[in-house]
């Protein structure tokens, strides 16, 4: 079992290379160390079996997207790699001209997420990265809570052919659900018609902390795009609370469209959006955002009380 | 040479023909899309580059424009793609008819060319700065495939040459050694701030191959873009009148 996203990440790559002779990994340095390490390839001539399906471009974003758009041309299918602001923000327009346009797949695995970088400030942290690849047609995207759920979600992207956006982070849930892509799974089943919170990956813990005295729903979501209406409907939920550990109200057009036919109230949790000057840890920045625990129990049950 | 229009031209101009077209109709090709007063034909800076890949260096089959083993052409500028539709045409690789609806919402000819719409076209461009990268990408799973054969061409402009993502994938293409690959920038003085010491200074810096010719000789950018570069990808820099 994976002790971390990352090592998922490696472990489901090798798989993937050994299955697909036509997956192809590109980088942009990010990356490379880790994968060396892994012994996916190796430098200095000697070779192993992989070696020529690593192409790293050296610290050239947006060449590394129009390179994965050419091989992904020529029928392989590429994984591109770095951390979430270099992979999602920096080259943004290849992303959407280089495969969307040009109607290619590929699979992009970003580890970051919104402040795993906690220390290293704004410049490392892509809270944006979800809202953005929303925009551009045809994105699955995952956002894993465990390095297990990380590895399915994975292996299924390289086994596919569209274009798939894997979000991995360092922060998790205690212990990995049941995952299918594209399906919300339903953690904890409120009374009927309960109001319905949907936890968004690594958010699970907190909020089943936060919610255990309230009576609700617990959905627990890993893929965000496309967005499973049909199990928030089927909770018969008026009242609902999404939290995302990406840039608050992220998928709150998807909740409301899915409820287009119910009178109904929404709010969202999540990060938010400010030029947050601070560093501290991981746990810091959950705070500010309002998304530990105590947290949340606030502004859920105030939400509720109203 | 130039001719005037006749009904058997017009007959003519409607048909698909892989051979009967030459040089000289490119103008009136253009015209079936910009009307004849719109667009100066000997104005257009990429016209000659293009009409002489597709008559003498591209080997391209037009009954089946995809084929693995075919030539690769990126038109990275993606402006003014009139020229362009124009050789395809001329060449059988687009039906002649289809030029007359150049810019209608169900024409496949649009003002920036879109691969996803016209099967002779590889790429969507119109953005600049991004068919060099791609080009880089299709060599390096070209010889993942070990396909050796299989040339990449890719047209970028002067002033396009001021993205940054270019440069990006001048340095990777030479480090590469893609020998298939070949850029052409066609030169009309547009780039902003200019290029000190050349264009292809640019290229060969980075270990490319190089040749400066007058983009209007259409011996010259024949023998350009076949000249021998191994281990190294080939610039071509042609040089055209003033914008």
């Amino acid at each position: 079992m994976p002790a971390t996203m990352r090592d998922a990440f490696l472990e489901s790559t090798g798989r993937m290379l050994q299955k697909n002779p036509d997956s192809v990994v590109v980088l942009a340095d990010i990356g490379v160390s880790q994968f060396r390490e892994a012994g996916l390839f190796k430098y200095g001539g000697l070779s192993d079996e992989y070696s020529d399906r690593f192409i790293n471009c050296g610290i050239r974003e947006q060449l590394m997207i129009g390179v994965a758009a050419g091989l992904a041309k020529e029928g392989f299918r590429p994984l591109v790699h770095s951390y979430a602001p270099f992979l999602i923000e920096r080259p943004y327009e290849q992303i959407k001209i280089d495969f969307a346009h040009l109607g290619l797949g590929g699979v992009f695995v970003s580890v970051g997420a919104s402040f795993d970088a906690s220390n290293s400030g704004r410049t490392h942290q892509a809270p944006g990265d979800v809202g953005l690849l929303k925009l551009i047609p045809d994105f699955e995207i995952h956002v894993p809570g465990h390095a297990d759920e990380a590895a399915v979600l994975l292996d299924e992207a390289a086994a596919g052919d569209g274009r798939v956006y894997v979000r991995l982070s360092e922060d998790m849930n205690s212990t990995a659900r049941p995952v299918e892509p594209g399906k919300f799974h339903v953690e904890r089943q409120g009374s009927s018609g309960a109001p319905a919170v949907i936890a968004v990956g690594p958010m699970l813990d907190r909020v089943l902390e936060a919610t255990e005295a309230l009576d609700v729903t617990v959905l627990y979501a890993t893929t965000v795009m496309p967005f499973d209406s049909w199990t928030l409907r089927d909770t018969g939920a008026s009242e609902v609370v999404p939290v995302e550990p990406y840039l608050l109200g992220t998928s709150a057009a998807e909740v409301s469209g899915a409820l287009h036919d119910r009178p109904h109230r929404l709010m969202s949790l999540g990060v938010r959006n400010m030029e947050l000057r601070n560093y501290g840890t991981l746990e810091d920045h959950i705070e500010v955002h309002g998304l530990d625990a105590e947290s949340l129990r606030d502004s859920i049950s105030g939400f509720l009380a109203k | 040479m130039l001719f005037n229009q006749t009904e058997s031209d017009n007959e003519r101009m409607t048909q698909r023909s892989v051979t009967e077209y030459g040089y000289q109709d490119l103008e009136k090709l253009m015209s079936l899309m910009t009307g004849d007063e719109k667009h100066s034909f000997s104005a257009t800076s990429t016209l000659d580059v293009i009409w002489t890949l597709y008559d003498s260096v591209l080997k391209i089959d037009p009954a089946n424009p995809q084929a693995p083993d075919r030539d690769r052409f990126l038109l990275s500028k993606g402006h003014g793609p009139m020229a362009y539709y124009a050789v395809l045409a001329a060449k059988g690789l687009i039906a002649v008819d289809d030029l007359k609806h150049w810019g209608e919402f169900d024409s496949s000819f649009g003002y920036h060319p879109d691969g996803e719409l016209i099967p002779a076209v590889e790429i969507g461009t119109g953005s600049l700065g991004h068919g060099l990268g791609i080009g880089v990408g299709m060599l390096m799973g070209l010889r993942l495939r070990k396909q050796n054969e299989p040339r990449v061409f890719c047209l970028i402009g002067d002033a396009e040459l001021d993205e940054g993502s270019n440069h990006e994938a001048i340095a990777m293409a030479a480090r590469m050694r893609l020998e298939n690959l070949t850029a052409i920038v066609i030169d009309n003085n547009s780039a902003s701030l200019g290029w000190p010491g050349g264009i292809a200074t640019r290229f060969e810096n980075e270990g490319w191959s190089s040749a400066t010719i007058d983009g209007r000789n259409h011996e010259d950018i024949k023998t350009a873009l076949t000249q021998s570069h191994p281990g190294v990808p080939h610039v071509v820099v042609a040089k055209v009148e003033e914008k």
